[in-house]
């Protein structure tokens, strides 16, 4: 790879400034004076928008003003300029002339400040630089301070109110100025002022604030199109520059005519307005100029605003090449530092090699393996796409084709890189955006596959936050050994498993996995010995196992030992388990003693990410490597247990007898007859309120409450039928997904909807639906749901329901965009803080933010939840020796 | 220049203000050497501030300032008197 010497230099300031007209002028290669672009036989017109003067596009051509051409010795273009009838106001600079106008004399052009008050302020603009302080605040004091006399200091004149009309007239005291008017004024402002209206006095002058000449861009900035019909299609920019010349030009013809002063003025307001937009077609207060199809045209400011503007979009972001973007799946085979690629992708992506005496032999045969026989009979070849020859400087990129391959390998030389194609192993980064934390972004290594997408383990989903349902991600190639170093340190899954975020692992067992683990340690299971075997097999375990004799179901071996083949042998924990956290016996435990599992169930409390005990002891005492290979392993285990084993839910998961159906319709039935009560309470005046709650706050949190208890007490009788036989309740007791309370909603009753945390009230007059009464004050009318979702709900019940759904989306709809932004200025605002060797936080300049990183200088990845030190596992393993 | 004002109560010895001290001018080159810090990279405090009033912290001296710590319990930095405008 190339490397570029540069010297560090610190950037000591910099400054805008104004273009004068003499500047404008100057610079300019021609003037232009006819709207028209092109002549009937194609030439551009001279003095015209498309003069060659201003430089050139078609290659061939040469410019007029340098006589270079596009191509190879590359014309930069040159402005050219339009010479106005009339001064016009620059929309971008309205506020600084209308601060310009408010503290400055009309008369004697002083600042409208006494000596003393000027003399203070300069004082205080040279201590503000040496404080490093915010200096916008002092410049709006010395345009608050001087708006305060009502006269002039110096000549005694009366201070007239200013006012803005948006977008760009001014009036003084009512009596509009035109922009002649406001150009003499400016005029008058002194040299000596200028510092304390934040103007630069070297670089600008006020009244170049207000146009008398345009500069018109070079036409390589807004070059024309020519359609397939042949037609010529013109820049926006060229659009919005034929209205100017138009209007200017019958402006100067109606003036030198002498036109009446009213049709004057309204062609001067009309080239303000071409000129208004032609500088920023987004203007509040004017329509925006549109092009004949009705598309508002994109000018000056547009093509540098926002996400699409050349900031954003060009110089803060950039397209890159050696990447690739498809659809995801899940693959349960591949590790968690692996990354399946299709082939087509494989054999279109490429590495760089340089070629050396070490490896020619081996580029040779690189270069011809794709076109040889044997090729034929295997999946994918890597083969090489280009060879970069280096001859005497220049370099030259040659195809690799089947006719040229044999002839290319023969001539190859040292120093010539080939570009390779992917194979099994090599690094790349893997992304899904939106790319919120550094996990959005993690090295993997390379397996070609069949098929047509990315394929990765499940394990790896949430740090990405990918799921299957059609999600794409991408993928990047690194290209030099320097990067494939520190990607292979810095940003492999493996190193990634445990989050800055709260020092804990983000990796772990999910879904299946979760429920593999469970059904296999679970209630003393036993094994067949035949099933054993192909689960020992998936996990590549070949050690010793006990197996054990029964007559009924012959030889078999317990579940907790299988699982007990991934643990290191030193292991000694003790921990709740998920399933059972809420038990209060010895069985709710999981123990582990030298590394066997003696009891326990093993759930998301044990493998998951987040909480996975035995995870986290194995990251912290054997390293990522070992992590890693855990995860692999559990993923491997748990996908087979559930195959071999057998693990399904369906709708009946859900069923309940019918006499506790009944039973959750009669407490359903004792709730409403509560919530009427209190309804009665409350309109009798018998009720009584909370304190520093209104009468109405009470009733709707009295009932709040009946209801909350209403869905928990059909939950409870539901879950006394739903057992741990039921798949979806070891889905949800063991951690792998849903939850119990999806359960009793299902089964159930849904429960009260709410909209912005109240009972649903809003909808017609007085009432939520026509269905109720006015005034209904009741359960069902305002909300409740006291259907289950298998059952189902009725109309008003699924109209309720609805309502607290799109609450729901709205919020995450108006939460993304929020954080979205919130995060974006939190990025610009720390990009180059970092923590130094020193262990200091500091600025790009050096400035230090904290002496110690976090006070304490501890990682926080490596932290435990948060905490340096684990003081428990110490006392234990303490314990433990003794 | 600022000078020391009288304030209604002894500032310091309120529980949100933390405690800070006065280098000597050995102390200053010492943690100006160990961070390898120029004068302009230090964090920095006006001699109008209500603490430096109190203790009397002319500019150019530099505060060591130990304040209580979620992470660490006690946290130490350090701060740069510089001259206020007014
Ligand atoms: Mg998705
Ligand atoms: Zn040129
Ligand atoms: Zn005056």
């Amino acid at each position: 790879m190339e490397r570029v010497n540069s010297i560090t230099k610190k950037i000591g300031e910099i400054y805008f400034t104004l273009l004068s007209p003499n500047e404008i002028r100057k610079m300019s290669a021609t003037k232009v004076i006819t709207a028209d672009t092109y002549d009937e036989d194609g030439f551009p017109i001279a003095m015209g928008l498309m003069d060659p003067r201003m430089g050139v596009i078609e290659p061939g051509l040469r410019c007029k003003t340098c006589g270079q051409r596009v191509g190879k010795d590359k014309c930069p273009g040159h402005f050219g300029h339009i010479d106005l009838a009339m001064p016009v106001i620059h929309v971008g600079h309205v506020k600084t002339i209308r601060d310009c106008l408010r503290s400055t004399c009309r008369d004697c052009g002083h600042l409208l400040l006494n000596d003393k008050q000027r003399d203070d302020f300069i004082d205080q603009i040279g201590q503000y630089a040496i404080e490093g302080r915010n200096i916008n605040y002092l410049y709006k004091e010395i345009i608050t301070t001087a708006r305060k006399s009502d006269t002039c200091p110096h000549c005694g004149r009366e201070v007239g109110k200013i006012e803005l009309d948006k977008p760009t007239s001014f009036r003084e005291n009512g009596k509009k100025l035109t922009p002649t008017e406001v150009r003499e004024w400016l005029e008058k402002i002194r040299d000596e002022d200028l510092p304390l209206l934040e103007i630069n006095r070297k670089s600008a002058r006020p009244e170049w604030m207000v146009l008398t000449v345009l500069p018109v861009p070079p036409v390589t900035v807004r070059p024309s199109v020519t359609l397939q019909s042949g037609e010529r299609s013109e820049d926006d920019l060229t659009h919005k520059l034929v209205d100017v010349i138009r209007i200017n030009q019958r402006l100067q013809e109606n003036r030198d005519a002498g036109a009446p002063q009213l049709i004057v003025e309204d062609l001067w307001e009309l080239l303000q307005y071409h000129i208004t937009t032609y500088l920023d077609n987004q203007t509040s207060g004017i329509p925006p100029a549109r092009h004949r199809s009705g598309r508002p045209l994109k000018t000056l400011a547009q093509r540098l605003k926002g996400k699409e503007g050349r900031f954003r979009s060009n110089l803060s972001g950039k397209r890159v090449n050696f990447s690739a973007r498809t659809v995801i799946s899940p693959d349960p085979n591949l590790s968690i530092n692996e990354i399946g690629v299709p082939h087509r992708i494989a054999e279109e992506l490429t590495v760089p090699v340089r070629v050396t005496v070490h490896n020619i032999e081996w580029c040779k045969e690189l270069i011809i393996a794709k076109y040889a026989p044997s090729s034929l009979e295997k999946d994918y070849v890597a083969g090489v796409n280009y060879v970069i020859k280096n001859a005497e400087g220049v370099k030259r990129r040659i195809k690799i084709t089947d006719k040229n391959a044999e002839m290319i390998s023969e001539s190859l030389e040292i120093g010539s890189i080939i570009e390779r194609q992917l194979m099994e192993g090599d690094l790349a980064l893997f992304n899904r955006q939106p790319s919120l934390h550094r996990m959005s972004m993690m090295a993997h290594r390379i397996k070609v596959v069949p098929g047509k997408t990315f394929k990765f383990n499940v394990c790896v989903c949430p740090p990405y936050n990918a799921d299957f349902d059609g999600d794409e991600m991408n993928l990047h190639i690194i290209q030099g050994e320097e990067a494939k170093a520190e990607a292979e340190i810095l940003m492999k899954v493996q190193e990634n498993i445990l989050s800055p975020r709260f020092g804990g692992a983000i990796i772990g067992g999910i879904h299946d996995i979760i429920s593999g683990c469970f059904l296999l340690t679970n209630k003393e299971r036993k094994v067949p010995v035949a099933i054993a075997s192909y689960l020992l097999g998936a996990v590549g375990y070949k050690g010793d196992i006990t197996v054990c004799d029964d007559e009924r179901i012959g030889r078999y071996v317990m579940g907790r030992d299988i699982f007990s083949t991934l643990l290191p042998k030193d292991m000694n924990m003790r921990f709740k388990s998920k399933t059972y956290q809420s038990l209060d016996s010895e069985e709710a435990f999981v123990i582990i003693k030298n590394g066997r599992l003696l009891q326990g169930t093993i759930d998301e409390n044990s493998v998951g990410a987040f909480k996975g005990n035995i995870l986290d002891r194995i990251i912290r005492d054997h390293g990522m490597q070992a992590g890693r290979e855990f995860i692999d392993n559990v993923t491997r285990l748990g996908i087979a247990v559930a195959t071999m084993f057998g693990f399904t839910t369906s709708i009946d998961d859900e069923d309940i007898p019918e006499q506790a159906r009944l039973k959750v319709a009669e407490g359903l039935d004792k709730a409403m007859e509560k919530i009427k009560n209190l309804v009665k309470a409350y309109e009798d005046k018998e009720l009584e309120s909370l304190p520093g709650r209104s009468l109405e706050e009470t009733l709707e949190m009295e009932i709040m409450r009946v209801t909350g208890r209403a869905r928990d007490m059909a939950g409870e009788i539901a879950g006394e039928h739903l057992g741990l036989e039921n798949s979806a309740v070891i889905m949800a007791k063991s951690g792998a997904r849903g939850s119990m309370l999806n359960l009793s909603q299902m089964s159930g009753c849904v429960g009260q909807q709410a909209v912005r945390g109240e009972r649903i009230h809003r909808g017609y007059k007085y009432r939520t639906l026509p269905h109720f009464k006015k005034g209904d004050l009741g359960a069902s009318a305002k909300g409740f749901v006291a259907s289950c979702y298998k059952k189902g709900l009725n109309p008003t019940e699924y109209f309720f329901h609805s309502m607290g759904g799109r609450e729901g989306l709205v919020d995450t709809a108006v939460r993304t965009s929020r954080s979205g932004y919130m995060q974006r200025r939190l990025i610009n605002a720390l990009e180059d803080v970092k923590v130094e060797y020193d262990g200091t936080v500091r600025q790009a300049g050096g400035q230090v933010i904290q002496f110690i990183y976090g006070e304490d200088g501890i990682d926080p990845t490596r932290s435990l939840n948060g905490k340096a030190v684990d003081v428990d596992r110490i006392i234990a393993d303490i314990k433990e020796e003794a | 220049m600022a000078t020391k004002k009288k304030t209604l109560e002894d500032i310091t010895k309120h529980e949100l203000v933390p405690e800070h001290i006065i280098l000597s001018d050995k102390e200053k080159k010492d943690i100006l050497k160990k961070y390898q810090l120029e004068q302009n990279q230090f964090p920095r405090i006006l001699d109008t501030d209500p603490v430096c009033l109190h203790i009397g912290a002319k500019p150019g001296k530099i505060l060591k300032i130990t304040r209580k710590s979620h992470t660490a319990n006690k946290a130490v930095s350090y701060r740069l008197v510089v001259e206020s405008s007014k």
